[in-house]
Protein backbone atom coordinates (compact mmCIF):
# COMPACT_ATOMS: atom_id res chain seq x y z
CA UNK A 1 0.00 0.00 0.00
CA UNK A 2 1.43 3.20 -1.14
CA UNK A 3 1.75 5.76 2.00
CA UNK A 4 1.82 9.12 2.10
CA UNK A 5 4.10 10.43 4.60
CA UNK A 6 5.16 13.94 5.69
CA UNK A 7 7.16 15.44 8.18
CA UNK A 8 5.69 18.95 10.20
CA UNK A 9 6.95 22.16 8.38
CA UNK A 10 5.99 25.53 9.44
CA UNK A 11 3.40 27.36 7.43
CA UNK A 12 4.66 30.06 5.30
CA UNK A 13 2.36 32.68 3.97
CA UNK A 14 2.72 33.25 0.39
CA UNK A 15 0.36 36.43 0.30
CA UNK A 16 2.41 38.88 2.16
CA UNK A 17 5.13 38.80 -0.83
CA UNK A 18 2.21 40.00 -2.83
CA UNK A 19 0.64 42.84 -0.61
CA UNK A 20 3.38 44.07 1.19
CA UNK A 21 2.16 45.16 4.87
CA UNK A 22 -0.89 46.30 5.84
CA UNK A 23 -1.63 49.12 5.03
CA UNK A 24 -3.08 52.25 7.34
CA UNK A 25 -4.88 49.36 9.06
CA UNK A 26 -5.40 49.90 12.96
CA UNK A 27 -4.48 47.06 14.98
CA UNK A 28 -5.31 46.87 18.40
CA UNK A 29 -5.44 43.99 20.98
CA UNK A 30 -7.09 43.76 24.00
CA UNK A 31 -6.27 46.65 26.99
CA UNK A 32 -5.22 49.09 24.31
CA UNK A 33 -5.88 52.89 24.81
CA UNK A 34 -7.81 53.82 21.22
CA UNK A 35 -9.13 57.44 22.55
CA UNK A 36 -9.02 59.21 25.37
CA UNK A 37 -11.66 61.96 23.59
CA UNK A 38 -15.07 61.11 25.31
CA UNK A 39 -16.52 62.79 22.17
CA UNK A 40 -17.01 59.12 20.35
CA UNK A 41 -19.68 56.46 21.54
CA UNK A 42 -18.37 52.82 22.01
CA UNK A 43 -19.15 50.17 20.13
CA UNK A 44 -18.67 46.31 20.04
CA UNK A 45 -15.40 45.18 21.43
CA UNK A 46 -14.34 47.95 23.32
CA UNK A 47 -14.76 49.02 27.11
CA UNK A 48 -14.23 52.41 29.16
CA UNK A 49 -12.05 52.15 31.31
CA UNK A 50 -11.75 55.17 33.57
CA UNK A 51 -13.28 57.67 30.66
CA UNK A 52 -10.75 56.21 28.07
CA UNK A 53 -12.34 53.91 25.22
CA UNK A 54 -10.40 51.12 25.69
CA UNK A 55 -10.20 47.92 23.22
CA UNK A 56 -11.27 44.54 25.11
CA UNK A 57 -10.27 42.01 21.69
CA UNK A 58 -7.78 42.00 19.07
CA UNK A 59 -8.49 42.92 15.79
CA UNK A 60 -9.08 45.91 13.56
CA UNK A 61 -10.39 49.54 14.65
CA UNK A 62 -13.43 50.35 12.43
CA UNK A 63 -14.75 54.30 12.56
CA UNK A 64 -18.55 55.28 11.70
CA UNK A 65 -18.54 58.82 12.02
CA UNK A 66 -18.58 59.17 16.10
CA UNK A 67 -18.78 55.32 16.76
CA UNK A 68 -16.10 53.17 17.36
CA UNK A 69 -15.65 49.61 16.76
CA UNK A 70 -13.03 47.07 17.26
CA UNK A 71 -13.55 43.78 14.71
CA UNK A 72 -12.34 40.63 15.92
CA UNK A 73 -10.46 38.52 13.56
CA UNK A 74 -12.13 35.46 14.20
CA UNK A 75 -15.52 35.38 16.57
CA UNK A 76 -18.57 33.05 16.47
CA UNK A 77 -21.47 34.32 14.13
CA UNK A 78 -23.56 37.44 14.85
CA UNK A 79 -26.75 36.97 13.32
CA UNK A 80 -28.85 39.74 11.71
CA UNK A 81 -31.79 39.81 10.41
CA UNK A 82 -32.60 38.15 6.89
CA UNK A 83 -28.81 36.12 7.22
CA UNK A 84 -29.26 32.80 5.62
CA UNK A 85 -28.10 29.91 7.84
CA UNK A 86 -27.30 26.24 7.68
CA UNK A 87 -28.19 24.44 11.40
CA UNK A 88 -28.27 21.44 13.27
CA UNK A 89 -31.04 20.55 15.21
CA UNK A 90 -30.05 20.13 19.10
CA UNK A 91 -33.54 19.95 20.89
CA UNK A 92 -37.03 19.65 19.95
CA UNK A 93 -39.11 21.72 22.88
CA UNK A 94 -42.36 22.41 23.46
CA UNK A 95 -43.46 24.72 19.66
CA UNK A 96 -40.25 25.24 19.03
CA UNK A 97 -36.39 23.81 17.93
CA UNK A 98 -33.32 24.40 19.09
CA UNK A 99 -31.08 24.48 16.52
CA UNK A 100 -27.25 24.85 16.98
CA UNK A 101 -25.76 27.67 14.23
CA UNK A 102 -22.36 28.37 15.40
CA UNK A 103 -23.64 31.38 17.34
CA UNK A 104 -23.11 32.35 20.66
CA UNK A 105 -26.72 30.52 21.78
CA UNK A 106 -28.60 27.93 20.07
CA UNK A 107 -31.08 29.94 17.88
CA UNK A 108 -34.57 29.47 18.04
CA UNK A 109 -37.32 27.87 15.14
CA UNK A 110 -40.75 27.99 16.23
CA UNK A 111 -43.06 25.57 14.87
CA UNK A 112 -45.22 28.22 14.12
CA UNK A 113 -42.19 29.57 11.28
CA UNK A 114 -42.11 26.63 9.49
CA UNK A 115 -44.02 25.37 6.46
CA UNK A 116 -45.29 22.23 7.04
CA UNK A 117 -46.25 19.44 4.59
CA UNK A 118 -49.20 20.15 2.82
CA UNK A 119 -48.32 23.46 1.91
CA UNK A 120 -51.26 24.70 3.26
CA UNK A 121 -51.72 27.47 5.81
CA UNK A 122 -52.99 26.82 8.67
CA UNK A 123 -53.40 27.16 12.82
CA UNK A 124 -50.76 24.75 14.59
CA UNK A 125 -52.65 22.15 16.37
CA UNK A 126 -51.96 20.32 19.78
CA UNK A 127 -51.12 17.45 16.95
CA UNK A 128 -48.79 19.13 15.19
CA UNK A 129 -46.97 19.83 18.66
CA UNK A 130 -47.41 16.32 19.06
CA UNK A 131 -45.61 15.04 15.69
CA UNK A 132 -42.89 17.61 15.29
CA UNK A 133 -40.13 15.03 15.89
CA UNK A 134 -41.50 13.34 12.47
CA UNK A 135 -40.31 16.80 10.81
CA UNK A 136 -37.07 17.59 12.38
CA UNK A 137 -35.75 15.70 15.09
CA UNK A 138 -32.21 15.90 16.80
CA UNK A 139 -29.36 15.87 14.29
CA UNK A 140 -30.87 16.73 11.69
CA UNK A 141 -29.58 19.67 9.09
CA UNK A 142 -31.45 22.92 8.21
CA UNK A 143 -31.35 25.93 5.88
CA UNK A 144 -33.41 28.89 7.18
CA UNK A 145 -33.25 32.58 7.28
CA UNK A 146 -32.77 34.93 10.30
CA UNK A 147 -36.34 36.62 11.48
CA UNK A 148 -35.75 38.38 14.45
CA UNK A 149 -32.45 38.58 17.23
CA UNK A 150 -33.90 38.18 20.72
CA UNK A 151 -32.67 40.97 23.47
CA UNK A 152 -29.75 38.30 24.69
CA UNK A 153 -28.80 37.87 21.30
CA UNK A 154 -30.57 34.69 20.53
CA UNK A 155 -31.78 34.23 16.76
CA UNK A 156 -35.08 33.99 15.60
CA UNK A 157 -34.79 31.27 12.69
CA UNK A 158 -37.79 31.04 9.85
CA UNK A 159 -38.25 28.26 6.81
CA UNK A 160 -41.13 30.09 5.38
CA UNK A 161 -39.27 29.56 1.33
CA UNK A 162 -39.46 26.37 -0.12
CA UNK A 163 -35.99 27.53 -0.79
CA UNK A 164 -35.43 26.86 3.23
CA UNK A 165 -35.95 23.34 4.78
CA UNK A 166 -34.54 20.14 5.34
CA UNK A 167 -31.19 19.17 4.16
CA UNK A 168 -31.13 15.66 2.81
CA UNK A 169 -28.09 14.18 0.72
CA UNK A 170 -25.08 16.10 0.81
CA UNK A 171 -21.59 17.63 2.69
CA UNK A 172 -21.63 19.98 5.37
CA UNK A 173 -18.24 22.10 5.37
CA UNK A 174 -17.73 24.49 8.46
CA UNK A 175 -15.50 27.20 8.07
CA UNK A 176 -15.16 30.76 9.84
CA UNK A 177 -18.27 32.88 9.28
CA UNK A 178 -15.93 35.78 8.28
CA UNK A 179 -14.76 33.88 5.33
CA UNK A 180 -18.49 34.09 3.78
CA UNK A 181 -18.77 37.29 1.73
CA UNK A 182 -22.20 38.98 1.79
CA UNK A 183 -24.64 38.36 -1.31
CA UNK A 184 -27.83 39.11 -2.83
CA UNK A 185 -28.64 35.29 -3.31
CA UNK A 186 -26.31 32.38 -0.84
CA UNK A 187 -27.91 29.53 -2.73
CA UNK A 188 -26.56 28.87 -5.93
CA UNK A 189 -26.04 26.38 -8.51
CA UNK A 190 -22.93 25.88 -9.57
CA UNK A 191 -22.43 25.49 -13.34
CA UNK A 192 -19.83 22.33 -12.35
CA UNK A 193 -22.72 20.41 -11.36
CA UNK A 194 -23.56 20.38 -7.62
CA UNK A 195 -25.63 22.96 -5.81
CA UNK A 196 -24.05 25.23 -2.76
CA UNK A 197 -25.47 26.86 0.44
CA UNK A 198 -23.15 29.44 1.47
CA UNK A 199 -24.49 29.97 5.56
CA UNK A 200 -24.28 33.52 6.46
CA UNK A 201 -22.98 31.29 9.72
CA UNK A 202 -19.91 30.25 8.36
CA UNK A 203 -21.63 26.38 7.22
CA UNK A 204 -21.19 25.55 4.01
CA UNK A 205 -23.80 22.71 2.60
CA UNK A 206 -22.75 21.15 -1.12
CA UNK A 207 -25.39 18.92 -2.47
CA UNK A 208 -26.54 17.01 -5.86
CA UNK A 209 -28.45 19.82 -7.82
CA UNK A 210 -31.79 18.88 -7.24
CA UNK A 211 -34.02 17.78 -10.67
CA UNK A 212 -37.41 19.39 -9.34
CA UNK A 213 -38.94 20.75 -6.41
CA UNK A 214 -41.81 19.22 -5.44
CA UNK A 215 -44.34 21.95 -3.68
CA UNK A 216 -46.08 19.42 -2.33
CA UNK A 217 -43.46 18.82 0.53
CA UNK A 218 -42.95 22.36 1.53
CA UNK A 219 -39.11 21.99 1.86
CA UNK A 220 -39.53 19.38 3.98
CA UNK A 221 -38.98 16.08 1.82
CA UNK A 222 -35.60 14.61 1.52
CA UNK A 223 -34.77 12.03 -1.32
CA UNK A 224 -32.92 9.09 -0.44
CA UNK A 225 -32.50 8.19 -3.84
CA UNK A 226 -28.50 6.72 -4.42
CA UNK A 227 -26.24 9.95 -5.89
CA UNK A 228 -24.60 9.43 -9.26
CA UNK A 229 -20.72 8.82 -8.69
CA UNK A 230 -20.27 11.26 -11.03
CA UNK A 231 -22.01 13.90 -8.42
CA UNK A 232 -20.07 12.81 -5.36
CA UNK A 233 -17.22 12.89 -7.02
CA UNK A 234 -17.95 16.63 -7.75
CA UNK A 235 -18.92 17.27 -4.34
CA UNK A 236 -15.94 16.07 -2.58
CA UNK A 237 -14.10 17.74 -5.03
CA UNK A 238 -15.89 21.04 -3.86
CA UNK A 239 -15.59 20.19 -0.54
CA UNK A 240 -11.59 20.20 -0.62
CA UNK A 241 -12.00 23.48 -2.69
CA UNK A 242 -13.78 25.01 0.11
CA UNK A 243 -10.69 23.79 2.45
CA UNK A 244 -8.13 25.11 0.81
CA UNK A 245 -9.59 28.56 0.28
CA UNK A 246 -10.61 28.48 3.73
CA UNK A 247 -7.29 27.83 4.86
CA UNK A 248 -5.90 30.67 2.63
CA UNK A 249 -8.49 32.71 4.01
CA UNK A 250 -10.08 33.80 0.74
CA UNK A 251 -13.53 34.94 1.06
CA UNK A 252 -16.21 32.32 -0.40
CA UNK A 253 -18.85 33.09 -3.36
CA UNK A 254 -19.83 31.29 -6.68
CA UNK A 255 -16.97 32.86 -8.37
CA UNK A 256 -14.14 32.24 -6.17
CA UNK A 257 -15.57 28.65 -5.56
CA UNK A 258 -15.92 28.19 -8.91
CA UNK A 259 -12.43 29.13 -9.98
CA UNK A 260 -10.99 27.14 -7.70
CA UNK A 261 -12.95 24.04 -8.80
CA UNK A 262 -11.35 24.81 -12.41
CA UNK A 263 -8.06 25.29 -11.04
CA UNK A 264 -7.88 21.78 -9.37
CA UNK A 265 -9.70 19.79 -12.46
CA UNK A 266 -5.46 19.11 -12.95
CA UNK A 267 -4.75 17.27 -9.92
CA UNK A 268 -6.90 14.11 -8.16
CA UNK A 269 -9.69 15.32 -5.56
CA UNK A 270 -7.53 13.24 -2.94
CA UNK A 271 -4.42 15.15 -3.74
CA UNK A 272 -6.41 19.18 -3.40
CA UNK A 273 -5.80 18.58 0.74
CA UNK A 274 -2.18 18.34 0.14
CA UNK A 275 -0.29 21.71 1.47
CA UNK A 276 1.77 22.32 -2.27
CA UNK A 277 -1.90 21.53 -3.86
CA UNK A 278 -3.51 24.02 -1.95
CA UNK A 279 -0.76 26.79 -2.41
CA UNK A 280 -0.84 26.36 -6.01
CA UNK A 281 -4.33 25.93 -6.23
CA UNK A 282 -5.41 29.28 -4.35
CA UNK A 283 -2.74 31.07 -5.60
CA UNK A 284 -4.41 30.42 -9.33
CA UNK A 285 -7.49 31.65 -8.34
CA UNK A 286 -6.52 34.35 -6.35
CA UNK A 287 -4.95 35.42 -9.72
CA UNK A 288 -7.95 34.79 -11.82
CA UNK A 289 -9.98 36.70 -9.19
CA UNK A 290 -7.02 39.67 -9.63
CA UNK A 291 -7.55 39.41 -13.18
CA UNK A 292 -11.35 39.33 -13.54
CA UNK A 293 -11.56 42.54 -10.74
CA UNK A 294 -9.61 44.15 -13.50
CA UNK B 1 18.03 21.69 51.17
CA UNK B 2 21.64 20.39 51.63
CA UNK B 3 24.01 20.26 48.87
CA UNK B 4 21.54 22.27 46.37
CA UNK B 5 23.39 25.99 46.47
CA UNK B 6 19.85 28.07 44.57
CA UNK B 7 21.80 31.26 44.32
CA UNK B 8 25.72 31.19 43.69
CA UNK B 9 27.90 33.87 45.80
CA UNK B 10 28.29 35.27 42.18
CA UNK B 11 24.00 36.27 41.80
CA UNK B 12 24.18 33.14 39.40
CA UNK B 13 21.00 30.34 39.67
CA UNK B 14 21.12 26.88 39.01
CA UNK B 15 20.56 27.27 35.22
CA UNK B 16 22.93 30.43 34.97
CA UNK B 17 20.14 32.59 34.89
CA UNK B 18 20.22 36.24 37.09
CA UNK B 19 17.80 36.67 40.09
CA UNK B 20 15.57 38.98 38.33
CA UNK B 21 15.56 37.14 34.72
CA UNK B 22 13.13 34.96 32.74
CA UNK B 23 13.26 31.77 31.07
CA UNK B 24 12.56 31.84 27.12
CA UNK B 25 9.82 32.29 26.38
CA UNK B 26 7.75 31.17 23.20
CA UNK B 27 4.20 30.67 21.84
CA UNK B 28 1.95 30.71 19.08
CA UNK B 29 -1.43 31.24 18.64
CA UNK B 30 -4.33 29.20 16.58
CA UNK B 31 -2.56 26.05 16.51
CA UNK B 32 -5.91 23.99 16.15
CA UNK B 33 -8.34 24.78 13.58
CA UNK B 34 -11.24 23.31 15.10
CA UNK B 35 -11.24 25.00 18.60
CA UNK B 36 -12.88 28.61 18.67
CA UNK B 37 -9.48 29.43 19.74
CA UNK B 38 -5.94 28.12 20.94
CA UNK B 39 -2.83 28.85 21.99
CA UNK B 40 0.82 27.00 22.47
CA UNK B 41 3.65 28.74 25.34
CA UNK B 42 6.70 27.45 26.16
CA UNK B 43 8.10 28.86 29.40
CA UNK B 44 11.37 27.35 29.80
CA UNK B 45 10.86 23.84 29.66
CA UNK B 46 7.36 24.25 30.58
CA UNK B 47 4.90 23.77 27.91
CA UNK B 48 1.29 24.37 27.85
CA UNK B 49 -1.44 24.00 25.53
CA UNK B 50 -4.62 26.03 25.87
CA UNK B 51 -7.96 25.91 24.10
CA UNK B 52 -11.12 28.20 23.98
CA UNK B 53 -14.34 26.97 22.84
CA UNK B 54 -17.60 29.28 23.22
CA UNK B 55 -19.16 31.20 24.06
CA UNK B 56 -21.80 29.12 23.58
CA UNK B 57 -24.77 27.53 24.69
CA UNK B 58 -24.54 26.39 28.31
CA UNK B 59 -23.89 22.38 28.00
CA UNK B 60 -25.15 19.45 30.09
CA UNK B 61 -27.38 20.77 33.31
CA UNK B 62 -28.94 24.39 32.19
CA UNK B 63 -29.51 25.47 35.80
CA UNK B 64 -25.84 26.45 35.81
CA UNK B 65 -26.50 28.88 32.98
CA UNK B 66 -26.37 32.78 34.63
CA UNK B 67 -28.78 35.05 32.98
CA UNK B 68 -26.59 38.28 33.73
CA UNK B 69 -23.36 36.49 32.40
CA UNK B 70 -21.67 34.05 30.86
CA UNK B 71 -20.11 30.94 32.61
CA UNK B 72 -16.62 29.86 32.33
CA UNK B 73 -15.64 26.62 32.37
CA UNK B 74 -12.00 25.86 33.09
CA UNK B 75 -10.04 22.26 32.94
CA UNK B 76 -6.94 21.68 33.57
CA UNK B 77 -5.25 18.40 33.29
CA UNK B 78 -0.99 17.57 33.13
CA UNK B 79 -0.19 14.82 30.37
CA UNK B 80 1.70 11.68 31.81
CA UNK B 81 4.46 11.96 30.19
CA UNK B 82 4.95 15.66 31.57
CA UNK B 83 6.95 15.28 34.87
CA UNK B 84 10.32 13.03 35.25
CA UNK B 85 8.22 10.34 36.51
CA UNK B 86 5.61 8.48 34.18
CA UNK B 87 2.25 8.60 36.30
CA UNK B 88 -1.21 8.66 35.07
CA UNK B 89 -3.49 11.37 36.24
CA UNK B 90 -6.63 10.73 36.60
CA UNK B 91 -9.65 13.53 35.81
CA UNK B 92 -10.65 15.32 38.71
CA UNK B 93 -7.81 14.36 41.23
CA UNK B 94 -7.80 16.56 43.76
CA UNK B 95 -4.14 18.88 42.60
CA UNK B 96 -6.00 19.79 38.70
CA UNK B 97 -9.49 20.61 40.37
CA UNK B 98 -8.00 23.50 42.45
CA UNK B 99 -5.85 24.31 39.91
CA UNK B 100 -9.27 24.36 37.23
CA UNK B 101 -10.40 26.57 39.82
CA UNK B 102 -7.82 29.10 40.50
CA UNK B 103 -7.97 29.48 36.83
CA UNK B 104 -11.48 30.13 36.38
CA UNK B 105 -11.65 32.79 39.53
CA UNK B 106 -8.10 34.33 37.41
CA UNK B 107 -10.07 34.71 34.25
CA UNK B 108 -13.44 35.26 35.13
CA UNK B 109 -11.05 38.37 37.40
CA UNK B 110 -10.52 39.50 33.41
CA UNK B 111 -13.13 38.08 30.67
CA UNK B 112 -16.27 40.71 30.05
CA UNK B 113 -18.78 37.84 30.82
CA UNK B 114 -21.63 40.43 31.34
CA UNK B 115 -21.86 40.74 27.57
CA UNK B 116 -22.42 37.24 27.23
CA UNK B 117 -25.81 36.12 29.30
CA UNK B 118 -26.53 32.52 29.77
CA UNK B 119 -23.67 31.38 27.77
CA UNK B 120 -20.43 29.27 28.60
CA UNK B 121 -17.13 29.66 28.06
CA UNK B 122 -14.60 26.94 28.08
CA UNK B 123 -10.85 26.75 29.04
CA UNK B 124 -9.29 23.69 28.45
CA UNK B 125 -5.59 23.28 29.39
CA UNK B 126 -2.94 20.84 29.33
CA UNK B 127 0.47 20.46 30.43
CA UNK B 128 2.78 18.73 28.18
CA UNK B 129 5.75 19.17 30.00
CA UNK B 130 6.11 20.04 33.55
CA UNK B 131 9.29 22.03 34.55
CA UNK B 132 7.79 24.81 37.03
CA UNK B 133 5.57 27.36 37.07
CA UNK B 134 2.49 25.41 35.91
CA UNK B 135 0.03 27.57 36.97
CA UNK B 136 1.37 30.58 35.13
CA UNK B 137 1.78 28.94 31.90
CA UNK B 138 -1.51 27.87 31.71
CA UNK B 139 -2.69 31.40 32.76
CA UNK B 140 -0.89 33.11 30.02
CA UNK B 141 -1.28 30.45 27.57
CA UNK B 142 -4.99 30.50 28.35
CA UNK B 143 -5.17 34.23 27.75
CA UNK B 144 -3.60 33.85 23.92
CA UNK B 145 -5.95 31.53 23.67
CA UNK B 146 -8.98 33.94 24.73
CA UNK B 147 -7.35 36.52 22.44
CA UNK B 148 -7.27 34.45 19.71
CA UNK B 149 -10.79 33.34 20.43
CA UNK B 150 -11.87 36.55 19.65
CA UNK B 151 -13.67 37.18 23.40
CA UNK B 152 -13.73 40.59 24.68
CA UNK B 153 -11.23 40.90 27.59
CA UNK B 154 -10.20 44.29 30.04
CA UNK B 155 -6.24 43.42 29.20
CA UNK B 156 -4.03 40.19 29.23
CA UNK B 157 -3.49 38.26 32.25
CA UNK B 158 0.14 37.63 32.91
CA UNK B 159 1.30 35.40 35.29
CA UNK B 160 4.29 34.38 36.50
CA UNK B 161 5.91 32.77 39.89
CA UNK B 162 8.48 34.23 41.98
CA UNK B 163 10.46 32.85 45.23
CA UNK B 164 13.04 34.01 48.08
CA UNK B 165 16.34 32.68 48.57
CA UNK B 166 18.92 34.31 50.91
CA UNK B 167 17.21 37.64 51.24
CA UNK B 168 16.87 37.85 47.34
CA UNK B 169 13.46 37.76 45.42
CA UNK B 170 13.97 35.24 42.26
CA UNK B 171 11.59 35.25 39.26
CA UNK B 172 10.30 32.91 37.02
CA UNK B 173 10.80 29.99 39.21
CA UNK B 174 12.29 26.39 37.39
CA UNK B 175 10.78 23.05 38.98
CA UNK B 176 14.23 22.73 40.98
CA UNK B 177 14.26 25.73 42.43
CA UNK B 178 10.28 25.27 43.67
CA UNK B 179 10.63 22.12 44.93
CA UNK B 180 13.77 23.00 46.86
CA UNK B 181 12.01 24.23 50.09
CA UNK B 182 11.12 27.76 49.44
CA UNK B 183 8.38 30.26 49.50
CA UNK B 184 6.89 30.16 46.01
CA UNK B 185 4.57 33.05 45.36
CA UNK B 186 2.43 32.94 41.57
CA UNK B 187 1.37 36.00 40.63
CA UNK B 188 -1.40 36.92 38.00
CA UNK B 189 -1.80 40.44 36.69
CA UNK B 190 -3.43 42.90 34.59
CA UNK B 191 -0.28 44.36 33.48
CA UNK B 192 -1.59 47.54 32.63
CA UNK B 193 -3.93 48.92 35.43
CA UNK B 194 -1.62 46.51 37.69
CA UNK B 195 -4.45 44.84 39.50
CA UNK B 196 -4.13 41.83 40.73
CA UNK B 197 -6.02 38.50 39.83
CA UNK B 198 -5.04 36.14 41.99
CA UNK B 199 -2.28 35.85 44.27
CA UNK B 200 -1.28 32.42 45.88
CA UNK B 201 1.53 31.62 48.37
CA UNK B 202 2.30 28.27 49.91
CA UNK B 203 4.90 28.16 52.54
CA UNK B 204 6.08 30.63 55.11
CA UNK B 205 7.69 33.98 54.81
CA UNK B 206 8.62 37.19 57.20
CA UNK B 207 6.21 39.60 56.28
CA UNK B 208 8.94 42.51 55.80
CA UNK B 209 10.26 40.33 52.86
CA UNK B 210 6.42 40.41 51.36
CA UNK B 211 6.61 43.80 49.26
CA UNK B 212 9.73 43.09 47.71
CA UNK B 213 8.72 39.78 46.64
CA UNK B 214 5.73 41.10 45.35
CA UNK B 215 7.28 43.65 43.45
CA UNK B 216 9.29 40.78 41.83
CA UNK B 217 6.93 38.96 40.80
CA UNK B 218 5.04 42.18 39.38
CA UNK B 219 7.91 43.14 37.45
CA UNK B 220 8.18 39.62 36.04
CA UNK B 221 4.96 39.45 34.63
CA UNK B 222 5.12 43.00 33.40
CA UNK B 223 8.50 41.70 31.33
CA UNK B 224 6.37 38.74 30.22
CA UNK B 225 3.12 41.07 29.09
CA UNK B 226 5.62 42.43 26.74
CA UNK B 227 6.48 38.96 24.83
CA UNK B 228 2.79 38.04 24.89
CA UNK B 229 1.88 41.66 23.38
CA UNK B 230 4.54 40.70 20.93
CA UNK B 231 2.85 37.47 20.12
CA UNK B 232 -0.39 38.80 19.68
CA UNK B 233 0.58 42.01 17.32
CA UNK B 234 2.77 39.58 15.18
CA UNK B 235 -0.24 37.08 14.63
CA UNK B 236 -2.85 40.19 14.40
CA UNK B 237 -0.51 41.64 11.22
CA UNK B 238 0.44 37.89 9.67
CA UNK B 239 -3.75 37.07 9.61
CA UNK B 240 -4.80 40.92 8.18
CA UNK B 241 -2.63 41.01 5.62
CA UNK B 242 -3.93 37.27 4.45
CA UNK B 243 -7.91 38.10 5.17
CA UNK B 244 -6.77 41.75 2.62
CA UNK B 245 -9.02 41.34 -0.27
Amino acid sequence: MAVDMRLPARKQAFLPAIHSSSDGKHLVVPGDVITSDTGFMRGHGTYMDDEKLTASVAGEVERVNKLICVRPLKTRFNGEVGDVVVGRITEVQQKRWKVGTNSRLDSVLLLSSVNLPGGELRRRSAEDELTMRDYLQEGDLISAEVQSVFSDGALSLHTRSLKYGKLGQGVLVQVSPSLIKRQKTHFHNLTCGASIILGNNGYVWIYPTPGHQDEEAGGYYTSLEPVPLSDREIISRLRNCLLALAAHKVMLYDTSILYCYESSLTHQIKDILKPEIVDEIVMETHQRLLDQEG
Amino acid sequence: MAGLELLSDQGYRLDGRKATELRKLQARMGVFGQADGSAYMEQGNTKALAVVYGPHEVRGSRSKSLHDRAVINCQYSMATFSTAERKRRPHGDRKSSEMSLHLKQTFEAAVLTQLYPRSQIDIYVKILQSDGGNYSACVNAATLALVDAGIPMRDYVCACTAGFVEDTPLADLCHAEESGGGTTLSLALLPRSESIALVQMDARLHQDHLPALMEAATVACKGLSKVLDDVVRQHLQEVSVQTRE
